[in-house]
């Protein structure tokens, strides 16, 4: 990364930068705690670089205070500028940047409940991860949390925003949902159909994800990353791998990172699938979700057929892959040339479709400016013309040697959203057959026994978009591990796309912006 | 045998044991009690032309009032465990809970921790454990085969 960065913070606010680190591709800043807000502000807004993360640590035991992390991804350039601040146990709080940079909203909320750290100024300083029967003062996260620790319930309320005015009432939804999705609490306010407001409450899933990660062995925590967000098992199993392997300094074999590629884009080619297939079902367009749901199945018997799980779990490891799929590149090959052809028909009927097109055109609009300032990541980001993709801005795997091209439209509707998965079906099947045509013989993995103490970014784009693990090793174990699902990112994006759209509309809105519950909660 | 071939074979079993006993088809109402959602790909992939489990009589609803069984998955959360029993409770007898999933059946992976259950039976009565990460469709429809079973004997002790 060029030293602009560094040099022109240091013009702009003089000495608080107390100390800079560079490994990798990530530039690492600590500055003075309280001139956090301005570092960010300045980096986000003069520099267009997004916040792709913002995590604490606790490392009382080592250096004595808490940190946190700012992540700003420099895209143009592959790299990572991650400002740092230290927090003294004594005066927990920081300043928040949310009226700043509004995606930091739900990242400072977390840390606030995960660690006990508080953001000061923060427009919203409601529980998000904990709910309110957890009593104050423990806090998961921390080194002197117990894992097994079963904290009793205490009371408490969780106050929703209310809308009042002649007419207007609530709707409550979940977190038992109707139909087979998964648990989340939905409070719209609407006077007759309309949608005058929506709040979404989550955290139904919360599993301990996180601080899981730091009670078990590396090579268990890959089957961790997996079941994260267990439709995307593939994007997080390499973005952690990956992390793990650039702490290591291991460069794994040109044949692994290929089949990591094959495997990332089966996996979008099955989640797109189910999406469209979602879309259709929702605007009641029978025959094309049978078709789409089809397709999705045929997919996944493939991938059960090639690597023994119809969601492509297991294969990724710690240095490569556990298994070649070179044998099956044959019936791989033969079932997506047939899925392009079955595929492009759908779409064709699909798109040609007066009843469909009346329910998702300017549905469930989400505008780019908010798109941009809630950090929308993934194809429901690039549906509201955000130009972002891991795969071509962080090049990883064996996508850096591949020709792909990134749709972009900017109409934002559910519309766009369908158009824009439906033309990255194409692109995954293309770039599975340039994979093929460009793999080469050898290893599949290297061995690394030992794994250094150090820390590192992984990221993969995952059918949902931008998946980040931060991790830092010590004593081959890991000492934190932050996941960064894009959904986490996408949420609050719902809460916008829905206004002065009607109720009936919301499970369309929903299934096209594609959520993951489990990899927003953890 | 391919899928389909498995599937038919088993459906068909399980199609003449649910007219037997119900005269009528079973209910399900899933939970996802904090699952990863692979389970719910599962679930989903149940009523996809493929599977299409409607023709052998198994119906998902969308409510617990108007279910037979509940299927449940994930290992039940903190956050979940009252919405979880809230569920049970609105469920009539005679009622019969199948935990789906490795996870539903002691936690899998995500174990038993500040923050995860440990598994369904620790809340509620479970029937069948149908386990798997996540179980294949044809191993669903299996357990299901069990859970049926198990109800005609809950109800054959009844009369007795
Ligand atoms: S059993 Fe496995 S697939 Fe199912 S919810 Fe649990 S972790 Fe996910």
């Amino acid at each position: 990364m060029k030293s602009e960065y560094t040099d022109s913070i240091r013009k702009e606010f003089g000495s608080v930068i107390l100390d800079e680190n560079v490994s990798h591709n990530e530039t690492y800043l600590t500055v003075k705690r309280e001139s956090a807000v301005k570092v960010c502000d300045y980096l986000y807004h003069h520099f267009d670089a997004p916040i792709v993360s913002i995590f604490a640590t606790d490392e009382r035991r080592t250096d004595g205070c808490f940190k946190i992390h700012y992540v700003f991804s420099l895209d143009k350039e592959d790299a990572f500028i991650i400002i740092k601040i230290n927090i003294d146990e004594k005066s927990p709080v920081f300043g928040s940047i949310t009226h700043k940079i509004p995606s930091a909203n739900w990242y400072e909320r977390e840390i606030q409940d995960m660690f006990g750290l508080v953001p000061k100024g923060h427009p919203d300083p409601r529980r998000l991860i904990n709910f309110e029967d957890w009593p104050p003062d423990s806090y998961p996260l921390r080194k002197d949390f117990d894992i097994r620790t079963k904290p009793p319930r205490v009371k408490g309320e969780y106050v929703y925003r209310r809308v009042e005015g002649e007419g207007v009432y609530e709707i409550p939804v979940g977190p038992v949902h109707a139909g087979v999705i998964e648990p989340g609490h939905f409070r719209f306010s609407v006077a007759g159909e309309p949608i005058l407001n929506l709040e979404i409450r989550h955290s139904y899933t919360h599993k301990g994800v996180e601080k899981l990660f730091e009670n078990i062995s590396i090579d268990k925590a890959v089957f961790l990353a997996e079941r994260v967000s267990g439709d995307n098992s593939v994007a997080h199993a390499v973005a952690f791998c990956q992390a793990i392997e650039k702490i290591a300094g291991a460069k794994i074999p040109k044949r692994a990172k290929y089949t990591r590629t094959i495997l990332l884009e089966l996996e979008r080619l099955y989640n797109h699938l189910g999406d469209i297939a979602g879309i259709a079902t929702d605007v009641a367009y029978a025959f094309g979700a049978a078709h789409a749901n089809r397709l999705k199945e045929e997919v996944m018997q493939l991938n059960e057929s090639v690597t023994g799980s119809r969601l492509l779990r297991g294969m990724n490891t710690i240095g490569g892959v556990r298994r070649d799929i070179g044998g099956s590149e044959e019936i791989i090959l033969e079932k997506l040339s047939s899925l392009n052809l079955d595929f492009s028909e759908l779409m064709e009927l699909l798109f040609a479709s007066p009843s469909v097109a009346d329910r998702i055109e300017t549905t469930g609009r989400l505008y780019n400016d908010i798109a941009k300032g809630l950090h929308v990541v993934g194809p429901a980001g690039r549906a509201s013309g955000i130009v972002r993709d891991t795969r071509r801005d962080h090049p990883y795997a064996a996508y850096g040697e591949l020709a792909f091209d990134v749709p972009v439209l900017k109409s934002g509707d559910v519309n766009a959203r369908t158009r824009v998965r439906s033309d990255e079906v194409y692109e995954s099947i293309s770039l599975i057959e340039q994979a093929f045509s460009r793999i080469s013989d050898g290893d599949i993995k290297v061995n690394i026994r030992e794994i250094p103490d150090g820390y590192a970014l992984g990221y993969a784009e995952a059918p949902r978009g931008e998946t980040l693990y931060w991790v830092k090793t010590s004593k081959n174990m890991i000492e934190r591990c932050k996941v960064r699902d894009p959904s986490f990112c996408n949420w609050l994006a719902i809460e916008y796309a829905v206004l002065d759209n009607i109720v009936p509309d919301f499970p369309i809105i929903n299934k096209s912006l594609s959520l993951s519950y489990s990899g927003n909660d953890m | 045998m391919t899928v389909e071939d498995e599937l038919e074979i088993m459906g068909q079993r399980l199609n003449e044991k649910i007219k037997n006993i119900f005269g009528r088809s079973l209910h399900i109402r899933e939970v996802d009690a904090g699952s990863c959602n692979a389970c719910e790909v599962e679930v989903t992939a149940l009523s996809n032309p493929i599977y299409d489990i409607e023709r052998f009589g198994l119906h998902i609803v969308a409510s617990p009032r108007h279910a037979d069984m509940l299927l449940v998955t994930g290992p039940v959360t903190r956050n979940m465990e009252l919405a979880l029993l809230k569920t049970y409770n609105a469920t009539p007898c005679p009622k019969l809970v199948a935990a789906m999933g490795s996870c539903a059946c002691n936690g899998g992976i995500f174990g038993d921790t500040y923050a995860s259950g440990g598994g369904v039976d620790k809340f509620i009565p479970v029937d069948v454990y149908i386990p798997g990460c996540p179980p294949r469709p044809q191993a669903v429809i299996f357990g299901l085969m069990v859970a049926v079973d198990k109800l005609d004997q809950k109800i054959r002790k009844k009369e007795a």
